[in-house]
């Protein structure tokens, strides 16, 4: 157990190292609050949403597809395939913090954001680790915490906003842009290259299929392709565990 | 799959309801901790990931973004549009290249946008 002196100060180590990724989440935050209140939220649930999700991608997704009128189950489970890469978060957050208790075990996962976890994992595995159910848990939330001030206080930039953007910005297109933004990180080798163009091609061919699942279906079936390829490519060379 | 008859039929003019936002908003908000949960939960009994499971979980970003991003450049007022004319394609492109050379979500954003408005206000018989 730490001290609370220590805790302070673990926490707000966390808090200097999460400082430069914060501005890159004030765009992503705005537009996600105006597109959300563009679908018909009224203030009160596009800030709930942005609070309590604490995912954009997926909440962008999601209020996409309500402005489409897809089905509320398509709508949640598109929300649910993008957030599917926390599973792997998960998993490798899930090793450091074996021994914290059930309570805290529930607010680590609430808070598990790429960034956090980038941040903690090197953090966990490097020199003078701390350890991550005394001090651990502090830097942990100390990355979190200002993402999540970050997040919701833009979402409610956008949100406030939202009403009075004029649609000859063509401020919508900030969302394609913004994916890509995201997109190009998680390209890093064939397999995954293919996973995108498979996706992108059944997305776009998938447009018109019934209920809006043309995200779902494309998604999976980009999935499939990645983890087929990397299936062939084994047999011929190595393949890399890390990265 | 429950049945979803309103999907079928277009009510663009039918705003959704209160009740309804508000069911999408608990559940995936529900689904999304359950998912951050999950391994941080059953570990402990569970010693790792299926091997499996990691390997697809690995495509999930690549195959999702481009599953959204994909459809929003082609289409035009919901028509596949290839041509020059499209100017959300065109200045998409190019942000794509911004985001490949950069890996910078504001550069990206910064490009396509003003790309965008400069295609629309160019005098190219648009």
């Amino acid at each position: 157990m730490s001290s609370g002196s220590d805790a302070r100060s673990a926490f707000r180590s966390g808090v200097r190292d999460v400082l430069p990724a914060l501005p890159a989440n004030v765009p992503f935050g705005v537009i996600a609050g105006v597109a959300t209140v563009g679908a018909g939220f009224d203030p009160v649930q596009a800030a709930a949403f942005a609070g309590m999700l604490f995912a954009g991608a997926a909440q962008v997704a999601a209020v996409e597809l309500i402005g489409e009128r897809a089905p509320l189950t398509v709508v949640v489970l598109t929300a649910l395939v993008v957030n599917l890469r926390y599973l792997m978060y998960s998993a490798s957050l899930g090793a450091h913090f074996r021994d914290l208790s059930a309570r805290w075990k529930l607010v680590v996962s609430f808070f598990l954001l790429d960034v956090t976890y980038a941040l903690s994992v090197a953090k966990f595995e490097g020199p003078n680790a701390p350890d991550p159910t005394g001090e651990g848990r502090w830097y942990y939330l100390g990355t979190a915490v200002p993402l999540w001030a970050t997040w919701v206080g833009s979402s409610v930039v956008g949100i406030v906003f939202g009403a009075r953007v004029p649609s000859s910005w063509q401020l919508d297109f900030a969302i394609p842009l913004l994916f890509m933004g995201l997109l190009f990180p998680a390209l890093d080798d064939a397999p995954s290259y293919l996973a995108g163009v498979v996706a992108g091609l059944l997305a776009i061919v998938g447009v018109g299929l019934p209920f809006n699942v043309g995200i779902l279906v494309a998604a999976l079936g980009g999935i499939v392709a990645g983890v087929l390829a990397e299936g062939v490519g084994a047999g011929s060379e190595e393949v890399r565990e890390q990265s | 799959m429950t049945a979803q008859p309103l999907a079928s039929q277009p009510l663009a003019t039918q705003p959704l309801g209160d009740t309804s936002i508000w069911l999408v908003v608990l559940a995936a908000s529900l689904g999304t901790f359950a998912i951050r949960l999950s391994f941080i939960a059953l570990f402990g009994r569970l010693d790792e990931v299926p091997s499996g499971l990691e390997r697809a979980l690995k495509y999930v970003p690549a195959a999702v973004l481009t599953a959204i991003v994909a459809p929003r450049l082609v289409y035009l007022d919901g028509t596949l549009a290839l041509g020059a004319d499209n100017t959300r394609l065109l200045a998409g492109l190019l942000a794509a290249v911004v985001a490949w050379r950069t890996e910078s979500m504001l550069w990206t954003i910064v490009v396509g946008m003003v790309a965008l408005w400069t295609l629309e206000w160019l005098p190219l018989g648009v």
